[in-house]
């Protein structure tokens, strides 16, 4: 099959983009992980299920601008029922080949799910909207059972209205701690503390970034209010620098922290939960932009990100980039690159209805809103960095990749005894990111690690060798074989010895 | 590390090839610096299985390089041997057919003639060494002293050791040029500066044509790509490292054209290692979709469990391949003070400690425990020559 544009996820960028698309008159196909639209921000119940119930009362709860994904979802129902888009759910794309003319997609289906979805897809554009996850920092106790990643609370919350425990500690830093926060004690869990590793006074040094994105500010209103009806104590400069628990968490240890991120000396208390939410920022996921050979970079806030121009468009021609994994940047700012980049492409192609000097002035118009966001999510990732010293939280016994049990010790070792200077070499000699999750959880912290060791900031190579997957999904051997045609024995007869 | 103003010897390359010539010359006395360009083991050692083979070779001069590093892993090495995951799996080589096999037995007695020990599997007794081989072969041999290494462990640990015995290493130390006095190499300019030494090694592998460039010397050294996928970790399910009898066809061919030939073992971590391709692609890193399943389809033809099981990721390097495919190993006359250890193809971590205790042998002067003579770095020479003439 082939079509004039695949948009790969459809959360805010992806579901911006495709709906852009095809209202533009290009053939479109959205191909998603997820059974419904949505993404990870606008995660929602089973829409089977609410339909089958007769109502969708509640499907809003805990969002901020449901109506605009209201909008998109029901622009792309509309499209897919007139056959203006071909939207395949439950369905991953595990390589991706640029071509000269097109590039070609391979997928399968998710998990546990059939998928309606070929084997193969090609487009002329391709339009990554991976979207991203939360970062996380290993701490000691963060394997014991009851320790979640914020954004894992919060998708609880919304798509399951399900409550990860009773009494909660939520953690890291940035914006993103409050809504988790709220989110929970709205739904009656007492939240003990929320831990921001830094201090809002970080706000007024990027004042000129915040100004600029004056919607937010409401928001930060309606978050104060909540804190203060649920008598959450917000702590600043603080982190929980150690997870207590024989089979689960029992309690967290909270530490005031000084300028550099080190623990400021006799400040550590024990708070007691049975829920530790953290989140470090986010995450872009990077496999395709990666597998598709596009040019990468360190962000502001230490993450890897697809470079892209003006247009969204990668270093590779055909494919381009829109959402957080052009730089962690909220909800709004994809839906912005959602619609720039389809745009963009629509008008490359020469197929807009609304004429191309209509389509001019859009673009110019979301180009300025996207470098307005812009400004103000670098201004967020300034005033919320990772903690320089995290790593000084550590003990040698710390497990930093999961998948393959690495301890901090033995990074270590692999330093010090066997010479690693960078996140690779580390990879190399003791495994961090070798295991089932290929270092999506441990990527960016093995990278600090090395950075750390190495005396340098987080370099792009070392988020890069953390981060580059052949195949963007696992996929078993018997769907890869079927690429060619197969064969009858292992060996060719005629080639003996 | 500062760079030394001297040395008695500089190895150029930190894989494995580079880190054995740098522990034996370490243990010999000599003041060694290793210097490359990139990490420890960052080029074709850390691409590869970490294969120690005798099964994959003719009875000539590579399979006695093999059995002399033998004596090496398995003697004064052993005591390290966990340290680089050293495992005596054993290699258990398939022939789908009745032909092939006879192939099989006939190279089996060649090899067992010199030395290897080699046990010819029936039909029927093929599910006793592998439970879960497809039904329907003709038979098979099985080499017990083939074996494996974790291969960037091995190349950091025997740089490691040869630190303890005063040798320094120096990364992300590029060189630029040699110094010369007339012919003669005397030390080498790097990135980080000179180091004057009166032996320099050519370890540089894959790259080690580009190093010979650099001294006026040719060392046709090629790159042959080759892949490997990894799958998802599972119970143990292949005991040893099992492959096609064609692998051996494959590996001796010069062919420039795709070539694959299933190569399947476990791994201690429960990961299984499929292999194998080869293709004269220069130094594409791109990958190429159609060579993982044409890998894929010939390890499921071997192992019919594999349909189903998930590979999780795959990664390429680059062998470095000679024309004669046997390695460079010794002194060039063409440059006297200049050694080279290089162009071991898919054989280097197995062959690695043979050379760099035979490299150490001539640096030092004492007699070489094998005849260095087919492994001349000028050898090629004579060849081009006739090929102008």
């Amino acid at each position: 099959m082939r079509f004039d544009v695949a948009i790969v996820g459809a959360g805010p960028a992806g579901l911006a983009a495709a709906v852009n698309a095809a209202e533009s008159g290009l053939t479109v196909v959205l191909v998603d992980a997820g059974t419904q639209p949505g993404g990870q921000f606008w995660r929602h119940p089973d829409e089977a299920a609410a339909a089958a119930a007769g109502t969708t009362v509640g499907e809003s709860d805990g969002h901020h601008d449901w109506k605009r994904f209201a909008d998109l979802r029901a622009r792309l129902y509309a499209l897919e029922d007139k056959g203006a888009v071909e939207y395949w759910r439950n369905t991953q794309v595990w390589l991706i080949e640029p071509g000269t003319s097109a590039t070609t997609l391979r997928l399968t289906p998710t998990v546990a799910h059939d998928s309606h979805a070929p084997e193969v897809v090609t487009a002329r554009h391709i339009i990554l909207c991976p979207g991203g996850y939360d970062r996380q920092l290993p701490i000691p106790g963060w394997d014991l059972p009851g320790v979640m990643a914020a954004g894992g609370v919060q998708a609880l919350l919304k798509g399951n209205r399900t409550a990860a425990g009773t009494v909660a500690v939520v953690g890291g830093t940035g914006p993103f701690l409050l809504p988790v926060a709220t989110g929970l004690a709205t739904a009656g869990v007492k939240v003990a503390a929320i831990c921001e590793a830094n201090s809002p006074t970080g706000w007024l040094k990027n004042l000129r970034g915040a100004v600029q994105a004056p919607e937010k500010g409401p928001e930060g209103l309606e978050y104060a209010a909540a804190l203060a009806k649920h008598r959450i104590p917000y702590r600043v400069r603080t982190a929980v620098t150690a997870i207590h628990g024989n089979d689960k968490v029992e309690a967290v240890t909270i530490a005031k922290l000084a300028a550099d991120g080190s623990v400021l000396p006799g400040t550590g208390r024990r708070v007691p939960c049975d829920l530790v939410a953290l989140g470090w920022g986010f995450t872009a996921q990077l496999e395709l932009v990666l597998a598709a050979g596009a040019e990468t970079a360190v962000d502001v806030d230490d993450s890897l990100i697809a470079v892209v121009d003006e247009r969204l468009r990668s270093s590779v021609p055909g494919v381009s980039v829109a959402g957080e994994a052009t730089g962690v940047g909220g909800a709004a700012m994809a839906v912005v690159e959602g619609e720039l980049a389809a745009l963009c492409v629509a008008a490359e192609a020469g197929q807009s209805s609304a004429g191309n000097a209509t389509l001019g002035g859009r673009i110019a118009k979301l180009q300025r809103n996207r470098e307005r966001l812009r400004a103000f999510a670098v201004a967020m990732h300034r005033a919320n960095p990772v903690p320089a010293r995290w790593h000084s939280w550590l003990t040698p016994e710390t497990v930093v990749c999961r998948c393959e049990e690495v301890s901090y010790g033995s990074l270590c070792d692999a330093h010090t005894e066997l010479g690693a200077q960078d996140a690779r070499s580390l990879k190399s000699f003791a495994r961090p990111g070798m295991g089932w999750c290929q270092g999506r959880v441990c990527g960016f912290a093995t990278a600090s690690i090395a950075a750390d060791f190495a005396g340098c900031p987080t370099s792009a190579d070392d988020l890069r060798s953390m981060a580059k997957r052949t195949l963007a999904a696992p996929v078993t051997l018997g769907q890869l074989a079927a690429l060619t045609p197969a064969i009858p024995t292992p060996c060719n007869p005629d080639e003996g010895l | 590390m500062n760079l030394p103003r001297f040395a008695d010897v500089v190895v150029i390359g930190a894989g494995a090839v580079g880190a054995a010539c740098a522990y034996f010359a370490a243990q010999a006395g000599l003041r060694v610096a290793v210097v490359d360009r990139g990490p420890i083991a960052g080029g074709t050692s850390s691409a590869c299985e970490g294969n120690i083979l005798v099964s994959d070779k003719e009875a000539g001069p590579e399979l006695s390089l093999a059995q002399y590093s033998q004596t090496l892993w398995r003697g004064e090495l052993a005591e390290f041997g966990h340290l680089w995951e050293f495992e005596s799996k054993g290699g258990l080589v398939v022939s789908a057919k009745p032909g092939t096999q006879e192939n099989l037995t006939r190279l089996a007695a060649r090899q067992r003639n010199v030395g290897i020990d080699v046990e010819l599997v029936d039909a029927a007794n093929l599910k006793d060494y592998e439970p879960h081989l497809a039904n329907g072969m003709a038979g098979g041999a099985f080499y017990p002293q083939d074996a494996q290494v974790q291969p960037m462990l091995a190349a950091a640990h025997l740089l490691r050791l040869a630190r303890g015995m005063g040798a320094t290493v120096h990364t992300n130390t590029k060189v630029t040029s040699f110094v010369r006095q007339g012919d003669a190499v005397t030390g080498v300019v790097t990135s980080q500066g000179t180091i004057a030494a009166p032996a320099v090694v050519n370890a540089a592998g894959t790259w080690g044509a580009a190093i010979a460039e650099l001294a006026g010397v040719d060392v046709p050294v090629l790159p042959r790509k080759g892949y490997v996928m990894v799958t998802e970790p599972l119970p143990e399910l292949v005991r040893h490292k099992v492959y096609a009898a064609e692998y051996v066809d494959n590996v001796a061919s010069s062919y420039a054209g795709l070539q694959t030939s299933p190569v399947v073992e476990g791994t201690r971590g429960g990961t299984i290692l499929i292999g194998s391709s080869r293709e004269r692609v220069g130094f594409e890193k791109s990958v190429n979709p159609l060579v993982l399943a044409e890998m894929a389809n010939k390890a499921i033809a071997l192992f019919p469990f594999l349909a189903d099981v998930l590979a999780l990721r795959s990664y390429s390097g680059f062998r470095p391949y000679c024309p004669d495919h046997l390695p460079v190993i010794g002194p060039d006359p063409r440059a006297p003070g200049l050694w080279h250890a290089c162009g071991h193809e898919g054989a280097g971590i197995g062959l690695s400690v043979g050379t760099g205790a035979l490299i150490a042998a001539t640096l030092t002067g004492t007699a070489p425990a094998m005849d260095l003579s087919p492994f001349a770095p000028e050898r090629f020479d004579s060849l081009r020559q006739e090929a102008h003439a």
